[in-house]
């Protein structure tokens, strides 16, 4: 890998631009692995980077059956932030977006991390204190939020009307280190870095059955052949079930359609994430000047990645009601993503009744700020057979009724 | 947008007049049962990719429960039934028969 800095900018800049080569092989599947991944999407090539980075585990492959970052990691609405309530969330969140501050430097390749500050508005009476309890909770982890007043909100957010027809603000939950970055260079980057250790990303492959002898892992079946391995993870968001059935277990996961829309580029003028959780919509602007703005899940099964349009509507509405210039906006595209949403609405990262079998899934609607911090956890969980992050996100939580109650996972905004 | 029949009022209207609520048919476990018959009640969920029967409820309309069979790749609605049955009925399954052949092996 050739390394990216200003002296190769520079050198390329006096020859054309000839020398740049491919950041990434695109690997054929040997017969053989010690790890496959299966899902080359940001959680497994970060799982990948971290199994090489702190294990020295680099015969792996990562196998992905359309293209790399193709599914929900090039779908969301790149938002990080780590002010969750409950202790096992905020460790690994909170895991994630440290990773993301040094990311850049970490694979060699710009991620355009922004720490741009992220605001939960609070529209509600009940909102303010749920708020108000997750910053205290959040000062006990060692997660720096505030809850800031109204006044600060609007000193934040000049283009903001606190006084909408519905829900008047309140105050929020103010997290300053949270932000934004782009999501496909998150893939990019973690690909470029783990083909460099020597790993294979095989693209249009797809897992077509999973080999077990005595309750033992022993490869997977896919499209391009057959693959031995020791241990799989499976790491694959809105198909889980789906892999989870070929390897003979179940999970407590429905597949759900969450949509994002974004607006046509505008001038700089708002410099912070807005999420607004009472009302269901949540907005961004990019370095492009295109307002990224989400909104709540739909309510059934749905497999399509599309969403349906009343959800459009009700989200553009709560945005025009809290930021009355977003109605002078056109809306340049709409795209959905298939959303694998748990019992408690909190991510799995466990083991499974297959023995070498890992599965890391369940991120719901608030996957992308995970992905360092997942990739992080499971990669330990491979490598050791257990994480500290991982310890309470274990399948077995649900027979034994141990939830994580987590007040921002709601499956919607998140 | 998917238009649904209400086979309660008769009502034909637009899905925002319903609210779905998930995996029909569960079989419900209760006190004295096991841990996994319990969590099977509770979390498991086919998740079928492909025809699925769930539970709707009429919540802008006459306020009843019904089932309905859906596909979850197309969003295709093939047709609706009451509440208070077991499984879905015959001839509702042979007209899926005639739109997915094969269908049953799936799920």
């Amino acid at each position: 890998m050739k390394k990216y800095s200003v002296f190769a900018v520079a050198r390329e800049a006096m020859r054309h631009h000839s020398g740049w080569t491919r950041a990434w092989r695109d690997a054929a599947p040997k017969k053989r692995y010690d790890v496959v991944i299966i899902g080359a999407g940001g959680h497994g090539l970060a799982t990948a980077y971290h199994l090489g980075k702190n294990f020295g585990i680099t015969n792996v492959a990562v196998i992905e059956k359309g293209w790399l970052g193709g599914g929900n990691t090039g779908r969301n609405t790149t938002i990080i932030r780590s002010n969750y309530l409950q202790d096992a969330s905020a460790a690994i969140y909170e895991k994630s977006r440290s990773l993301y501050e040094t990311m850049s430097q970490d694979l060699n390749y710009n991620v355009m991390f922004s720490p741009r500050g992220v605001i939960m508005l609070a529209q509600t009476e009940h909102e303010v204190r749920g708020f108000k309890r997750t910053a205290h909770a959040n000062m006990l982890q060692g997660v720096s939020t505030e809850f800031i007043g109204p006044h600060k909100v609007k000193e934040l957010l000049p283009i903001i009307n606190l006084s909408g027809p519905r829900y008047p603000v309140l105050g929020g939950l103010y997290q300053a280190r949270g932000g934004t970055a782009r999501h496909d260079a998150v893939a990019w980057g973690y690909a470029r870095a783990c083909s460099d250790m020597g790993m294979d990303i095989i693209q249009q492959c797809e897992v077509t059955g999973v080999q077990t002898s005595g309750g033992k892992v022993t490869g997977v079946n896919t499209t391009r052949g057959d693959i031995a391995c020791d241990k799989v993870g499976m790491v694959v968001a809105g198909h889980s079930g789906h892999l989870a059935e070929m390897a003979g277990f179940r999970l407590p996961i429905e597949s759900v359609a969450l949509q994002a829309l974004v607006s046509e580029p505008v001038k700089p003028c708002m410099d912070v994430v807005v999420m607004a959780n009472t009302v269901h919509g949540y907005m961004s602007q990019s370095d492009k000047g295109e307002m990224v703005i989400g909104g709540g899940t739909d309510g059934y099964n749905n497999y399509t990645q599309r969403g349906s349009f009343h959800h459009i509507e009700e989200t553009v509405r709560a945005l025009v009601e809290t930021f009355p210039m977003v109605s002078r906006l056109k809306m340049l595209r709409q795209w959905g993503g298939i959303v694998d949403i748990t019992g408690d609405r909190s991510p799995i990262l466990s083991k499974t009744p297959v023995q070498g079998v890992f599965i890391n899934c369940g991120w719901g609607t608030g996957g992308f700020k995970a992905i360092p911090g997942s990739g992080w956890a499971m990669a330990e969980l491979m490598a050791k057979g257990r994480s500290p992050l991982t310890d309470a996100f274990g399948l077995e939580r649900f027979s034994e009724g141990r939830f994580i109650d987590e007040s921002v996972a709601a499956g919607v905004a998140h | 947008m998917l238009i649904v029949s209400c086979p309660c009022c008769g009502v034909t209207a637009e899905e925002t007049e319903f609210h779905a609520h998930g995996e029909a048919h569960i079989v419900r476990h209760t006190v004295g049962s096991t841990d996994q018959d319990m969590e099977t009640y509770l979390f498991m969920r086919k998740n079928t990719k492909g025809v699925h029967f769930e539970r709707w409820r009429h919540q802008y309309g006459c306020g009843k429960w019904f089932h309905m069979a859906r596909d979850t790749m197309t969003l295709e609605v093939f047709g609706t039934y009451p509440a208070q049955t077991l499984a879905p009925p015959e001839d509702l399954l042979v007209q899926i028969d005639a739109k997915r052949p094969g269908w049953r092996k799936s799920t």
